[in-house]
């Protein structure tokens, strides 16, 4: 059979025989990316103004729209919980804004099955910015013209790097994926 | 990518459940989230503890993390140097010079400060900052404006203390895990600290815009006497900073102060001492309510 075709026991996840996916990759890979994600706006520089897109939400909205189906809607809870231990915003913010951008684009997937990936792009660009300007209004401090003018570089990133990241997201799922070896 | 058959549930009664109870739990969930929310909103300091002692979780990282950027910044510092090496040298030979006339000067000042000082009995010793450690991290994607500093209440650290760096002020302390701190950095806009013009006696509030500029407001209104270039340094009042610290220079007139730049930017601080509260009575005055007496 390797003669006709060398891929022949194989697919996109590596070879077919004697290898299988492991459960652990699997379910931990999705979850793990996005709490680290969580963490990593801490470690660049201290800037003075907000820079770095929120990248522990995008993450998820990565996840939600490259695979559908994959985080169930409750997804935002606990992964909500663990990014208002970082994310400076008060406690409870992430909890009921990813709560609620999952259940919100649970309802678009009903009306819009079968989406392109710029239709990705765009519904992902939108909740991006309604989350920011939401955690400009909720931060706990008075909002002004300033700080929502000093959103605006950090909205323009946040928006270029989700087709990046869905790339990268597309990359930790075939990792996922992947077939170790077996006996 | 098109979603997965799962949210059919067809004519399986336990989909049917599963899928249910799934968007009966994310509802909750956000419920859940907005009581917290408001929670914190008027009770601030109640998930202190949980952050802290997240924040304790991955303080070895980001003190790591800290090391590497400030080591990878004084490599390009060092490459950089070379460039146009020979006027900059000139250059800096010329300021040199002056330095040192001016350093001479404040001396005599500073002696003669000490001898009136004599003459008054009036004693100052020097402070002991808490712990001096390194800005470890910040909320880079949130408006609000913290960051976090690798001390904590092991250290000696307490809220309100003042954060500074060899430039100037930073912060204060806002809440303490065992081995780490968050500070309130000044360009937050919950940010208010009283200053003065480093050359006279024009007092004024240095309050954070929430976009890196810090909005210097008079307090004595009529003709605006600021002008770019002024310098500001803490007056002391409040109690909780030490009075003479640099903080920001004036960029911009404005009708009733101007727009002030830190000196000490966050981003191109890397150690900062944690001073002790300058004056914790009178502190506590300010914080305290006028219906409420005061007592020792």
């Amino acid at each position: 059979m390797e003669r006709i075709d060398p891929r022949a026991r194989s697919d996109a996840y590596g070879n077919r025989i004697n290898r299988s996916h492991s459960t652990f990759l699997a379910t931990v890979v999705p979850w793990g990316s996005i709490l680290l994600a969580s963490i990593l706006p801490l470690f660049p520089i201290a800037s003075a103004l907000p820079l770095l897109p929120p990248l522990g939400f995008l993450m998820l909205l990565g996840w939600r729209l490259v695979r559908p189906g994959l985080l169930p809607v409750w997804a935002g809870i606990p992964l909500g919980l663990f990014d208002d231990l970082f994310s400076g915003q008060p406690f409870g913010f992430a909890i009921l804004t990813w709560s609620l951008a999952l259940i919100g684009i649970e309802i678009l997937e009903g009306r819009l099955p079968w989406r392109a990936f710029w239709q990705d792009w765009f519904t992902a660009g939108i909740v991006v910015s309604v989350y920011l300007i939401v955690g400009w209004l909720l931060s706990g401090a008075t909002p002004n013209i300033h700080s929502l003018i000093a959103l605006v570089p950090q909205l323009v990133l946040s928006i270029l790097l989700f087709p990046i990241l869905s790339r990268i997201i597309a990359r930790l799922d075939r990792f996922r994926l992947h077939r170790w070896r077996t006996i | 990518m098109a979603p997965t058959g799962q949210r059919r549930s067809g004519y399986s009664r336990r989909a049917q459940y599963n899928l249910f109870t799934g968007y009966i739990i994310a509802g909750t969930g956000a419920l859940i989230g907005a009581v917290l929310l408001l929670l914190s909103f008027f009770q601030p300091q109640l998930f202190d503890g949980l952050r802290g002692a997240a924040a304790d979780g991955v303080s070895p990282a980001t003190e790591t993390s800290a090391t590497v950027r400030t080591g990878s910044k004084s490599i390009w510092d060092s490459i950089s140097g070379y460039y146009r090496a020979g006027s900059k040298n000139a250059e800096l030979k010329r300021e040199m010079e002056i330095a040192r006339i001016r350093l001479a000067e404040a001396q005599a000042v500073e002696q003669e400060n000490l001898r009136l000082k004599a003459l008054l009995g009036m004693q100052e010793k020097d402070v002991e900052p808490v712990a001096v450690t390194r800005l470890v991290g910040s909320t880079a994607s949130s408006t609000r404006r913290f960051a976090y500093v690798g001390a904590g209440s092991d250290q000696g650290v307490e809220v309100g203390m003042p954060i500074r760096s060899p430039r100037g002020v930073v912060g204060r302390v806002l809440e303490t895990g065992s081995d780490s701190a968050r500070i309130l950095l000044l360009t937050d806009t919950e940010s208010v600290l009283p200053v003065r013009r480093a050359s006279d006696e024009v007092v004024a509030f240095a309050e954070g815009r929430g976009d890196g500029l810090l909005r210097i407001r008079l307090i004595n209104l009529g003709i605006n006497p600021l002008e770019k270039g002024d310098l500001f340094v803490t007056s002391g009042a409040g109690g909780y900073y030490r009075p003479g610290a640099a903080v920001a220079i004036l960029v911009e007139k404005t009708d009733d102060g101007g727009l002030a730049r830190m000196v000490s930017d966050p981003a191109a601080t890397d150690f900062v001492s944690i001073d002790p509260i300058f004056e914790p009575q009178a502190a506590l005055a300010v914080e305290t309510p006028t219906e409420t007496e005061l007592s020792d």
